[in-house]
């Protein structure tokens, strides 16, 4: 049995409850035993550890839906533990990994062997998400009521648009019945074809190679239309563009079972940041203009967007050190996710509490995840925070085995002082 | 080594120095090194019309050419270049050495910088090639085409060509015409051109043409008789036959109707036009034969002596700069 542990003189932030203020978490046994708003815990056994927070923020741990390892089969790239590490130096508690490895996940022996090495690891709660489709081909439904058995959360083909309308309407019906959610990229496969940035002036004076934005919002309304069709629950993966915030918008109006999410990366930065062809700013989907990332920052503000992703996407140095074309896309994101975030704190962009929202209970409620929130008898995922201290990203020092970080040499604000999965503590600065 | 003639012997005594380490895009250029490379350049040419062409400009010097795509025209002017002013030129063929057998361009370009070339000169198939080879090599580096992005001495030479046919360039009405959206040649012509106070168009179907063009403070027109109307000079581009196969244009015949020069066409233009083409052309596609060959309105021949000039100019810019650093 653990010695009990109370955070005391915490400024708690939990979306929630909607509570923003001072007060004490009690943990016993991996669970949150009692949460005290506004004052203290009153007094407390001997064989409690206190932990005096300083006044520095409490929240939940941070629930990523989107994240790559390299595990199984590109082990160089990142492991399941590298990831892990990561993820806890981050504050991020809970991971869900994208089925496009190697073999992929698609079927329940590859589901079970993630969740056997999470528990082997112990550090994050670790959950897959299966793929729709064998192979992530786009072709045949994967075992998606098996892997559900198994423990996976969502079906997804992760970065690739299942382009056969036809087997996609049946993805969603089929999955809607094991009520598992389904998670799309909406991107027009041909108009994406071959290109590596968004069409614009910056891309056409570069030379680049580029899609329209209304690649993203063409596929996103057959999405929206399948989901009229079949009443599935969709997962909107990333939206990065004004185009397809209207469509969603829309949707939303009509009442359509949607949660969208959207990237820190697209949140942070636009095309302008590839400059001269910085291959760590080459992503999928591409950066886009300020219009557009304006649109999104505005679209997690008004609760149109309610989940925000690191899409870590691990790529290693001879993947990245290549002419922009040729460049793998993706960038590593566990690790900066929360100062990215807070930034649009600091800059007064989008309160605190919604910020924290989309990385906690938002993500947490629609897997149907106990954790994400600050309350009695869930479970003790916590995370402490100064708020405004000072950080310099430097992507050599990255926990990840990969350091493609676009953040790299940024000064944000917020730094992670503690992160507790289950009641353990995980990381400590 | 043979004397230099006196119009270049002046130029070389001004005191220019060019302050770039590299020479990669028409952007990082500003009017008054374009001015002096042309100056340069000009003189060059004079010298290249000597029997005795050679000088010791360059003389020690290592110019490597590193063609990752086939160029016999650029990768020849730019020994040529090198050779007349002294330097040792090797050209590298990528594909018999390593880079099929999976080395990187990095590596490549790293194991080149450890022969101590002075000069790199690259063309490669994407975008921004040359820029990530400058910042991990310690010699200077000359882009000679990157993809979608660039091909700045090619617009140096142009330039040359057109001032020297008109003594001008400021006020020169240009109109850019054909396969816009993937050529390295416009992007650089239209940076350069207007830079020298010329005014560009840019005339192709709206398949060829970015989608952004508006913005670059250019006339598009998708209207060929329109777009060449009163124009000084008419520069065609090459078009890739694969390409218009239904792909960007419907046929060949249909784009050579609608976006090919002929006399017809050219009779729209100005009185005086001249029209260029960066090479190699595709007769009967683009243009016509009858106007590439017509010595009176062509300045295709012209470009290709330029090429050598504007090419010693840069090269001796860029050795000149090599000099001071050490």
């Amino acid at each position: 049995m653990s010695r009990p542990v109370a955070f005391t003189n915490a400024r708690i932030v939990d979306p929630a409850s909607g509570y923003d203020g001072p007060g004490a978490v009690i943990v016993t046994e991996g669970v949150i035993a009692d949460v005290a708003k506004g004052g203290g815990l009153g007094s407390l056994s001997a064989d409690v550890e206190v932990i005096d927070a300083g006044g520095a923020l409490l929240i939940p741990g941070l629930i990523d839906l989107r994240v790559k390892t390299g595990e199984p089969g590109s082990e160089p790239k990142e492991t399941l533990k590298s990831a892990a590490l990561a993820a806890a130096a981050g504050g991020v508690t809970t991971i869900v990994v994208q089925p496009d490895t190697h073999p992929v996940m698609d079927e329940p022996s590859v589901v079970d062997f993630i969740l056997r090495r999470a528990r082997d690891i112990e550090l994050v709660n670790v959950y897959p998400a299966g793929a729709a489709t064998k192979g992530c081909e786009g072709k045949r439904m994967a075992e998606i009521g098996l892997m559900h058995e198994a423990g996976c959360l969502y079906v997804t083909d992760a970065d690739r648009p299942i382009v056969d309308s036809k087997v996609f309407r049946r993805v969603l019906s089929y999955a809607k019945a094991f009520g598992v959610p389904v998670a799309h990229r909406p991107a027009d496969p041909w108009l994406s074809a071959g290109t590596a940035a968004s069409e614009g002036e910056f891309a056409a004076r570069m030379g680049l190679p580029a899609a329209p934005a209304i690649a993203e919002k063409i596929m996103l309304e057959r999405d929206l239309a399948l989901v009229e069709l079949t009443g599935a629950q969709l997962i909107v993966d990333q939206v990065t563009t004004a185009g397809a915030l209207e469509s969603l918008r829309r949707g939303r109006e009509r009442g359509l079972p949607v949660t969208a999410t959207t990237s820190i990366n697209h949140l942070s930065f636009n095309e302008i940041d590839i400059g001269d062809y910085r291959t760590f700013c080459k992503l999928d989907p591409p950066l886009r203009s300020e219009d557009d990332r304006q649109a999104v920052i505005e679209a997690v503000a008004s609760g149109l967007i309610q989940v925000i992703v690191s899409a870590h996407a691990p790529a290693p140095a001879e993947d990245k050190r290549l002419p922009y074309d040729e460049a793998a896309p993706g960038a590593v994101g566990l690790q900066t996710l929360l100062a990215a975030l807070l930034a649009f704190h600091h800059d007064g962009q989008i309160p605190l509490m919604d910020l924290i929202r989309a990385v906690t209970c938002a993500p947490a409620d629609l897997l149907g995840l106990p954790a994400g929130r600050i309350a009695k008898g869930a479970p003790a995922d916590l995370v402490l925070c100064d708020l405004n201290a000072p950080v310099v990203i430097d992507a050599d020092k990255l926990i990840s085995k990969s350091k493609n970080s676009p953040f790299d040499g940024r000064r944000l604000q917020g730094k992670v002082l503690r992160t507790v999965v289950d009641g353990r503590t995980v990381y400590s600065a | 080594m043979s004397a230099a003639p006196p119009g270049l012997n002046e130029v070389l005594q001004r005191t220019f120095s060019f302050p770039k380490k590299h020479f990669l895009s028409a952007t990082d250029l500003n009017e008054v090194e374009v001015a002096n490379l042309l100056d340069l350049a000009d003189g060059f040419v004079s010298l290249n019309r000597q029997t005795s062409k050679k000088l010791d400009l360059l003389k020690g010097r290592t110019l490597m050419n590193l063609f990752f795509e086939n160029s016999t025209r650029t990768q020849s002017s730019f020994e040529l270049a090198g050779k007349r002013l002294g330097a040792d030129v090797v050209n590298m063929s990528p594909r018999s050495s390593s880079i099929s057998k999976g080395e990187t361009l990095i590596d490549t370009a790293v194991t080149l910088n450890a022969m101590q070339p002075d000069l790199l000169v690259v063309r490669h198939s994407s975008s921004g090639a040359a820029s990530l080879l400058s910042q991990k090599v310690g010699c200077s580096v000359v882009n000679a085409g990157d993809g979608q992005h660039e091909h700045p001495t090619q617009a140096l030479l142009d330039a040359l060509s057109m001032r020297r046919a008109f003594g001008y360039i400021a006020g020169l009405q240009v109109a850019i015409c054909g396969d816009v959206l993937h050529s390295r040649v416009a992007r650089s012509n239209i940076a350069m051109l207007q830079m020298l106070g010329a005014n560009v168009r840019l005339v192709g179907p709206p398949t060829l043409i970015p989608a952004a063009a508006e913005r670059w403070n250019v006339e598009v027109f998708h209207d060929m008789r329109k777009g060449i109307a009163g124009c000084d000079v008419v520069m065609m581009l090459r078009l890739q036959l694969e390409r218009m196969d239904g792909v960007m244009a419907p046929s060949q015949r249909e784009y050579f109707r609608f976006y090919g020069l002929d006399r017809e066409k050219l009779a729209l233009a100005s009185p005086g036009v001249r029209v260029m083409h960066p090479g190699p052309m595709n007769r009967g596609v683009e243009i016509d034969s009858e106007v590439a060959d017509d010595l009176s309105v062509s300045l295709i021949q012209d470009q290709v002596e330029m090429g050598v000039a504007a090419r010693m100019a840069v090269l001796t810019s860029l050795a000149a700069r090599l000099e001071n650093d050490r």
